[in-house]
C-alpha cells in the first residue's frame, strides 16, 4: 500500500506514465474527476469540487490498504501538502515520481490535442511553479522523489513496487513469540531450551544463537533490556538470533530510549536505563557499536503469516497494521496512551484491545500482568520476569502458552502487576457488533447475511430479555417440515394427514441420506442448559464470576426460571449430568434439550392464544345449537346448518384437547422435566459439529432420575421398507397418544445442503398451529411453500454452529455473541409461523 | 358468530317487518370470509326472536389478509373469529340489516321510529375490560346490561375467566339505535379490527355514532378504540420472536396499566428539565427515550441545543418521531434532535461527549444481574458530566390500592424490580463511588410522610 503522485507540468505524460506502469484502478487523475463532477473534464471551474472527489476516492483507497497514483500536476505545493496529509492521515508513505520534460515539448503535445483549449502560457506558469518546487520538494515529507528528467529517461523507467518492512506476511511461521525479557538473560536461555530451541555459544560459554530443530522463528516483543541482571547477554543472543534469521524482534519503547542513550542525547538514566548503561560499559566498543546498530535497526511492528498474525511491543489496532506513520509507532511503542499519568507516575493507557475487532492475532508486551490472557484475539505475554513474575512465549499458530518462572525479583516493581482487561467484562461487547447488516462467516455455510432490519429486532430482545451475553454461546436453528410430495401423488396412507413420516423419509432417501434417527418430539419449549462444573470454572471459561454456575434458557436467550428456582434447576441437572462431565473430562456442558410441560413457560400464551380461542368455541356451539334446535321445531330448514355446527364444535373439541394434553400444574420445579437430545459441546470440542447423533443419544440415554426424561428414539435404514413402516407405525401411536410427533434427522454428518432436521407433527397437535379445522383446507394447505424456513433453518444452523464453534475455539465474546445474536435475527424474519 | 334480537311489543312478528327479513324464512347473505344466515328461532305475537348467525370459513379469513397485514402471526389461523361476536359479525349486521339500521321502514315506519321493548343476546362477546366495560359502554344508552365471564377451561379452573362474555342487552330502545350501537361497540369492546383502517373509518363512525355517541361518557375510550391504533409492519418481526419464545409479544410503551397518571409524569418531566436546565447542560441524551415525552419537553427549551433519544425498541422511537412531529420541524430545529436505536448494555460510541444523560424510569426494566453492564456502558464508558436517573419508590406502592392484583406486586409487569428509598440511596452511592460521581438522591412528587415520595431521583456529577 501507499500513495505515489505524479508531478509534471500538463503535457509531460503523466497519464502515459500512469497507464504504463499501474493499474488502471491504481490511478485516479484529476481530469477524471473533474469530468465526475462537470461532465466536461477541463472545466477549470469544477476544480476545487473535483479535487475534493479526488481526495474522496484517494482517501478511500488508503483507509482499503491499496496502492494509489494521483493523475495531477501537483506542481503547486499546496495540491502536494493536501495529498501528503491524506497519507499521513491514513498512515501510509508516499512517494513522488518528477516527470520533467522541456517547456516546448510539453506545449506542443498541448496544442495537439483538442481537449485542452488553454494556451501555452498555463504550461508555463505550471513550468515555473514545477522549478521552484523541485528545491525543496524532498522536504516536504515525501518517503522517496524519484525525479525523471527528459522523455528518455521517462521512457526508460521501471517501476517495481517494494514492500513496506514490516511487511512480512510471507513468513508463515511455526513461531515462538517471546515476552519482554528485560535482561533475564538465563530465565530466557531455560524457555528457549524449554520450546525446543537449540543454543549456540562462543568460546566463553556466551550464548550468541539459536536454532530450532523444526525450524521454528522465534519472535521477540522488544524490551529485551534495562532492569535485568544481563543486557548485554540478552543482547548478544537475540542479535544472534535475528543475525541468522532465526528471529525477528520489534523495537521496545526501553530499546528506543537506549538508542537515544547510546546515541549520547540527554536521556534521564530511569527505569532500569542506569543499569543497561552500566552493563554495556563493561563490554567492547565493537559491541556497544553493534547494539547501537541493532537497537537503531529495529522497525515497531511486523505483519506475519498471510496478514494473520501481528506482533507489536505494545499492541497494535487494526486500522495501523502494515501502516507506517510516526503516530503508528509511537502507539506499537507506547500504546494508546492518553497523556494522563497514574499514582504512580506512569502513563495511563488506553485499553484498546477491548474494542479490536480485527482478524489478525495480536501479540505484544510492555504491561506487565499476572498471566497471559487472551482478549479479542490479542494477548499480552509480558508476565513480568524482572519483577520476579515468569517469562513467556506464545507458540503460533497451535496458540500454546509457555512459561518459565523467574530466578528471583530482579527489580522493584513501581506498581502491582496489572491485571489483563479481562475479556469478560460485559461493556466488552460494542452495539456495532450486532447493529446494521452483518455478514458472518461461518464454517458450515460460507457468508451469512444478517439484514439490519432483523439485526435491530434482535438487538431489542437481546437487551431486553436476553440472559447475560456470556452464557448464551447456541441458539438452536428454526427446523421445517418435510417437503410435500408433489399434489397428486399423494400416498393413501397420508390421506386426512398434512405431514407424514414418509415424506420426511423420501426427502432425505433423495439427499443421499442411507440412515436416521427418528426422536420422539417433546410438546415442551426447546432449552438449552449451559452448565458450568463450579463457580471456578464458570469464572475460567465463561468469565462469570459472580458466583452463578449456569442457566438454561429458551430459543430466544431468556432465562426459564429466574433468582432460586433457575438456580436450584441448574444444580439439579449438572448433578444428574455427573457421568457426562467425567465421560467428557470436561468442567462445562451446553446440552440441547427440551423443557416440560409446554405450560411450565408458555402459560400465557397457552391462555391468551389458544384457551381462549377454545373457550370461545366452548360457548358459542351449545348457544347456536340451543336457537338452532328452536328453529328447526318452527319447522324451519336449518338441517345443514346444524351439520355444519356438529362438525365445527368436533372440531374445537379436538382443538380443546390438543392443548390440554400439554399441560400440566407446576410450582416452582416441581413437575418440571428436561428432555436432552444433544450434547452440543464440553471443552474443546464442539460436539454438534463433530458427532453423529446416535453418539449424543447413547451419552444421554444413561442421565436418569426425576427431573431428566429421556428422548425415545429409533434408527431406520431408509433402503429397508420394513424399518420404514415400523418407524410410521410408532410415530402413529405417540401421535395418537395425544404426541407432538416426531423429528426426522440423518444419523450421520450430511453436507451443508441437507435439512439438520425434519419434523413430522401429528395430526391433532397441528390443530395448534392451523386452527382447528385445518383438516377441511387439506389440499390447499399441501400446497405450503417451505422454501423460506428450510433455507432459514440451514442458515440459523451454520449460525448456530458457528457460535459453538467459535466459544470452543476461545474466540472473543463478541465473535460468539455475533453469531448468537444472527439466529434471533433471522428468527425474527416473518415466515410462516406455522411451519 | 350469533346474536339474536328478541322483541316483545305485540305483534312481536312486526320484527319481520323492521328488520326486513321474513320470520318463516331462512335466508343467506354471502360475506368476503363465509356465509351469513338469518333466521327466526321463535316467531309468535307475543315473542319474536330474530338469530344472526355467521359461518365464518377460516381459509377464507386467512386468505383474505396478505403477508404483510399486522399480524403474521399465528393469530392469524389460530383465532377466535369463528366463535366470537368480532368485527366480522359487527360488519355483517350492517350488511344484512342495512334497511333497518337506517331506521326506514316503508310498512311500519312508526314502529322504527319508537321504542320498543328489545332483548339482544351474543352468547360469546369478546371484551377487553371485562362484564364492567360492557356494562360502562351499553348501561348509558339506556340497556340493562347482564354480562357474566365466560371461563377459560373448566378443566383448568385456576386459569379464571377468559375475555369473553355472554352479553344480555335489554330496554325501550330503537331498533336502528340499536343496531347502530352494537356495529360501533362490538369491535370497540374486542378492540381488534380484522381489516385495515383508513381516514374513512372517522367519517363511518360518526355516521354509526352521531346521534348517541356524542353525549356517552365513554365517548373518548369508545372512539380511541374504534378507530385503534395503526398496527405497524416494525412489530411483525418483535410478536414473531416473542411467540418463538413462548410469550406473548408485549407493548409496555403503549399499554401502561401503571396507577401512576398524568400528574406524576408530567412532575417527573418537569422535575428532570429543571433540574438539567440549572446543571447548566446544553447537550442532553435521554437513554430509553421511549415515545419522546422528555425529548419534547427539552427541544421547548432554547438552552438544550443537542437532545438526543436513545430506544432499545425500532417500534418506539417510530412512535417518538411522529409523537415530536420530526418530519414536521424546520431545519434549524430538527438539526437539534437525533434519536437512534441503541441498547444500555452494550458499549456504544454514540453516547459520549454529552453534558447529562437522562435514565427516566429505565433501570427498573433491566434484570438485576445486568445493571452492571448498563453502569459500565453509562458511567464508565459514556461518562456524562451529569446523570440523572429516577425510578420508583416501592415503598410508595402502598398508596395505590390497584397494585394488589398486579402480577409482580410493582407499577408495571415489565418492571424487574423496584427499590425502596434505602436501596435506591445505597445503589446511588455505590455507583458514584466506583465511577467517580458525586451524587444526591430526592424525591418527586407529593411527599408522603411515612413512604416518601413516589418517584425517586439520583443526580449524579462527574468528580
Amino acid at each position: 500500500m501507499g500513495l505515489v503522485l505524479l508531478v509534471g507540468v500538463s503535457g509531460s505524460g503523466k497519464s502515459t506514465f500512469g497507464a504504463r506502469h499501474f493499474a488502471p484502478s491504481q490511478v485516479i487523475s484529476s481530469d477524471f474527476c473533474r469530468a465526475l463532477v462537470s461532465d466536461d473534464e477541463s472545466d477549470q471551474s469544477a476544480t476545487k469540487d473535483a479535487f475534493d472527489v479526488l481526495h474522496y476516492i484517494v482517501g478511500t483507497r488508503l483507509r482499503r490498504g491499496l496502492l494509489t497514483v494521483v493523475d495531477a500536476t501537483n506542481v503547486q505545493r499546496d495540491a502536494r501538502a493536501a495529498l501528503i496529509r491524506l497519507a499521513k492521515d491514513h498512515d501510509v508513505l508516499v512517494d513522488a515520481i518528477v516527470l520533467d520534460v522541456p517547456e516546448q515539448v510539453a506545449i506542443a503535445r498541448n496544442r495537439a490535442r483538442a481537449e485542452r483549449p488553454f494556451g501555452d502560457h498555463v504550461v508555463t506558469r505550471q513550468a515555473r511553479e514545477l522549478r521552484r518546487s523541485m528545491s525543496r520538494l524532498r522536504k516536504e515529507g515525501f518517503r522517496r522523489v524519484h525525479v525523471l528528467a527528459g522523455a528518455e529517461e521517462i521512457e526508460a523507467a521501471q517501476v517495481v513496487p517494494e514492500r513496506s518492512w514490516n511487511d512480512r506476511r510471507d513468513l508463515t511461521g511455526p513461531f515462538d513469540v517471546i515476552g519482554d525479557v528485560h535482561g533475564c538473560r538465563a530465565e530466557l536461555e531455560t524457555l528457549l531450551a524449554d520450546l525446543g530451541w537449540e543454543l549456540e555459544r562462543d568460546e566463553a560459554g556466551r550464548p550468541v544463537g539459536a536454532a530450532h530443530p523444526e525450524g521454528r522463528t522465534a519472535v521477540f516483543v522488544g524490551d529485551l533490556v534495562d532492569r535485568g541482571p544481563d543486557t548485554p547477554g540478552v543482547l548478544r543472543l537475540v542479535m544472534g538470533m535475528v543475525g541468522s534469521g532465526a528471529a525477528l524482534c520489534v523495537s521496545g519503547n526501553h530499546e528506543a530510549k537506549l538508542v537515544r542513550a547510546l546515541k549520547g542525547h540527554a536521556v534521564r538514566p530511569t527505569h532500569g536505563l542506569a543499569e543497561s548503561l552500566a552493563q554495556l560499559a563493561a563490554e567492547s566498543d565493537d559491541f556497544r557499536a553493534a547494539t547501537l546498530r541493532f537497537l537503531d535497526g529495529l522497525i515497531s511492528h511486523y505483519v506475519l503469516d498471510e496478514g494473520r498474525l501481528v506482533v507489536a511491543h505494545a499492541g497494535l489496532k487494526e486500522a495501523y497494521h502494515g501502516r507506517s506513520s510516526g503516530r503508528v509507532r509511537a502507539f506499537a511503542l507506547y500504546g494508546d496512551t492518553t497523556g494522563e499519568t497514574d499514582e504512580y507516575g506512569l502513563p495511563v493507557r488506553y485499553p484498546w484491545a477491548r474494542e479490536y475487532r480485527g482478524r489478525a492475532t495480536v501479540v505484544y508486551g510492555h504491561t506487565p500482568v499476572p498471566t497471559a490472557e487472551w482478549v479479542n484475539n490479542t494477548i499480552c505475554l509480558d508476565t513480568g520476569v524482572v519483577f520476579g513474575g515468569a517469562l513467556t512465549a506464545l507458540r503460533y499458530p497451535s496458540r500454546e502458552l509457555v512459561s518459565v518462572p523467574a530466578e528471583r525479583e530482579w527489580y522493584a516493581p513501581v506498581r502491582p502487576l496489572a491485571p489483563a482487561v479481562p475479556d469478560r467484562e460485559p461493556s466488552v461487547l460494542d452495539v456495532r457488533d450486532v447493529t446494521g447488516t452483518q455478514w458472518v462467516e461461518t464454517g458450515l455455510a460460507g457468508r451469512v447475511k444478517v439484514p439490519g432490519v432483523n439485526a435491530a429486532a434482535a438487538l431489542e430482545v437481546l437487551s431486553r430479555f436476553a440472559v447475560d451475553p456470556r452464557w448464551l454461546v447456541y441458539l438452536p436453528p428454526t427446523m421445517s417440515p418435510a417437503q410435500s410430495p408433489p399434489s397428486g401423488s399423494a400416498a393413501p396412507a397420508r390421506e386426512g394427514l398434512l405431514e407424514h413420516p414418509e415424506q420426511a423419509f423420501a426427502e432425505y432417501a433423495a439427499a443421499g441420506v442411507t440412515r436416521v434417527v427418528c426422536e420422539e418430539k417433546h410438546m415442551g419449549s426447546r432449552a438449552v442448559a449451559v452448565l458450568a462444573r463450579d463457580p471456578s470454572a464458570a469464572e475460567r471459561r465463561f468469565g462469570v464470576g459472580d458466583g452463578s454456575t449456569g442457566v438454561v434458557h429458551t430459543r430466544t436467550g431468556r432465562a426459564f426460571f429466574t433468582g432460586e428456582t433457575g438456580t436450584a434447576l441448574v444444580e439439579r441437572l449438572r448433578e444428574r449430568c455427573g457421568p457426562l462431565f467425567a465421560e467428557l473430562e470436561t468442567d462445562w456442558l451446553v446440552l440441547d434439550c427440551e423443557l416440560l410441560p409446554w405450560s411450565a413457560k408458555a402459560l400465557g400464551l397457552i391462555r391468551e392464544q389458544f384457551a381462549a380461542v377454545g373457550a370461545a368455541a366452548a360457548a358459542s356451539f351449545p348457544a347456536l345449537d340451543s336457537v338452532l334446535e328452536a328453529a328447526a321445531g318452527r319447522g324451519l330448514d336449518v338441517a345443514d346448518l346444524a351439520a355444519w355446527s356438529r362438525h365445527r364444535a368436533g372440531n374445537a373439541a379436538a382443538f380443546r384437547d390438543a392443548y390440554a394434553a400439554y399441560c400440566e400444574p407446576t410450582a416452582g420445579l416441581d413437575g418440571v422435566r428436561v428432555a436432552p437430545f444433544q450434547v452440543l459441546a464440553a471443552q474443546g470440542r464442539a460436539l454438534a459439529l463433530t458427532e453423529p447423533h446416535p453418539w449424543h443419544l447413547e451419552r444421554l440415554a444413561g442421565l436418569g432420575g426425576d427431573l431428566v426424561v429421556p428422548t425415545r428414539h429409533r434408527f431406520v435404514d431408509l433402503s429397508s421398507t420394513v424399518e420404514r413402516q415400523e418407524a410410521t407405525a410408532w410415530w402413529e401411536e405417540l401421535t395418537a397418544g395425544g404426541g407432538e410427533g416426531m423429528v426426522v434427522k440423518p444419523a450421520h454428518p450430511v453436507g451443508p445442503r441437507v435439512q439438520p432436521g425434519l419434523k413430522v407433527r401429528g395430526r391433532d397437535y397441528l390443530r395448534l398451529v392451523y386452527g382447528p379445522d385445518y383438516l377441511d383446507a387439506l389440499d390447499a394447505l399441501r400446497e405450503r411453500s417451505l422454501g423460506r424456513k428450510r433455507s432459514l433453518a440451514l442458515r440459523e444452523h451454520a449460525l448456530g454452529l458457528e457460535a459453538l464453534t467459535r466459544f470452543v475455539g476461545g474466540e472473543p465474546l463478541w465473535r460468539v455473541h455475533q453469531a448468537v445474536a444472527g439466529v434471533l435475527a433471522l428468527e425474527s424474519e416473518p415466515v410462516d409461523p406455522r411451519l | 358468530m350469533l346474536l339474536t334480537i328478541s322483541t316483545t311489543h305485540e305483534p312481536a312478528t312486526d320484527l319481520g317487518y323492521l328488520l326486513h327479513k321474513h320470520p318463516d324464512r331462512v335466508q343467506e347473505f354471502d360475506q368476503s370470509f363465509g356465509r351469513a344466515v338469518v333466521f327466526y328461532p321463535e316467531a309468535s305475537e307475543q315473542r319474536c326472536t330474530a338469530a344472526l348467525v355467521l359461518q365464518v370459513d377460516p381459509a377464507r379469513l386467512a386468505r383474505s389478509r396478505g403477508r404483510r397485514s399486522p399480524d403474521f402471526s399465528l393469530a392469524q389461523h389460530v383465532n377466535d373469529r369463528s366463535y366470537a361476536a368480532s368485527s366480522l359479525l359487527a360488519v355483517a349486521l350492517a350488511d344484512v340489516f342495512g334497511t333497518a339500521r337506517s331506521g326506514r321502514c316503508r310498512s311500519r315506519q312508526e314502529l322504527a321510529d319508537a321504542a320498543i321493548p328489545l332483548r339482544i343476546e351474543v352468547p360469546v362477546l369478546p371484551c377487553r375490560g371485562g362484564p364492567d366495560l360492557a356494562r360502562r359502554v351499553f348501561a348509558p344508552l339506556g340497556w340493562r346490561v347482564e354480562a357474566e365471564p365466560v371461563p377459560l377451561d373448566e378443566r383448568f379452573p385456576e386459569w379464571g375467566d377468559s375475555r369473553y362474555v355472554r352479553l344480555t342487552l335489554s330496554g325501550e330502545v330503537r331498533l336502528a339505535d340499536a343496531l347502530n350501537q352494537l356495529h360501533v361497540l362490538l369491535p370497540v369492546l374486542d378492540e381488534s379490527k380484522h381489516y385495515w383502517q383508513g381516514t374513512d373509518e372517522i367519517d363511518k363512525l360518526l355516521r354509526s355514532g352521531g346521534d348517541w355517541l356524542a353525549g356517552h361518557p365513554e365517548r373518548e375510550l369508545i372512539t380511541r378504540r374504534y378507530l385503534g391504533r395503526g398496527g405497524g409492519l416494525a412489530s411483525v418481526a418483535l410478536a414473531r420472536l416473542a411467540e418463538l419464545g413462548g410469550d406473548l409479544a408485549e407493548d409496555p410503551a403503549e399499554d401502561s396499566p401503571e396507577p401512576v397518571r398524568a400528574p406524576l409524569r408530567a412532575q417527573r418531566r418537569e422535575a428532570v428539565v429543571a433540574l438539567l436546565s440549572g446543571l447548566g447542560a446544553t447537550s442532553v441524551l435521554d437513554l430509553g427515550c421511549g415515545t419522546g415525552e422528555l425529548l419534547a419537553a427539552l427541544l421547548a427549551r432554547p438552552e438544550f441545543a443537542r437532545v438526543t433519544g436513545v430506544d432499545v425498541s425500532a417500534r418506539t422511537l417510530q412512535a417518538a418521531e411522529r409523537r415530536i412531529g420530526l418530519d414536521r420541524m424546520g431545519e434549524r430545529q430538527a438539526s437539534r434532535l437525533t434519536l437512534f436505536q441503541g441498547a444500555l448494555t452494550y458499549r456504544d460510541e454514540r453516547f459520549a461527549g454529552y453534558d447529562a444523560a437522562v435514565l427516566m424510569e429505565v433501570v427498573e426494566h433491566v434484570d438485576p444481574p445486568r445493571l452492571e453492564a448498563v453502569e459500565r456502558v453509562v458511567f464508565g464508558e459514556a461518562r456524562p458530566g451529569a446523570v440523572v436517573v429516577t425510578t420508583p419508590n416501592r415503598e410508595y406502592n402502598v398508596r395505590y390500592p390497584g397494585l394488589a392484583g398486579s402480577p409482580n406486586g410493582l407499577r408495571h409487569p415489565d418492571h424487574r424490580f423496584e427499590w425502596t428509598r434505602a436501596e435506591f440511596a445505597h445503589w446511588c452511592a455505590r455507583v458514584g463511588a466506583q465511577w467517580g460521581y458525586t451524587v444526591e438522591a430526592r424525591g418527586i412528587g407529593e411527599p408522603d410522610d411515612q413512604v416518601g415520595a413516589p418517584t425517586q431521583l439520583g443526580v449524579f456529577r462527574r468528580d
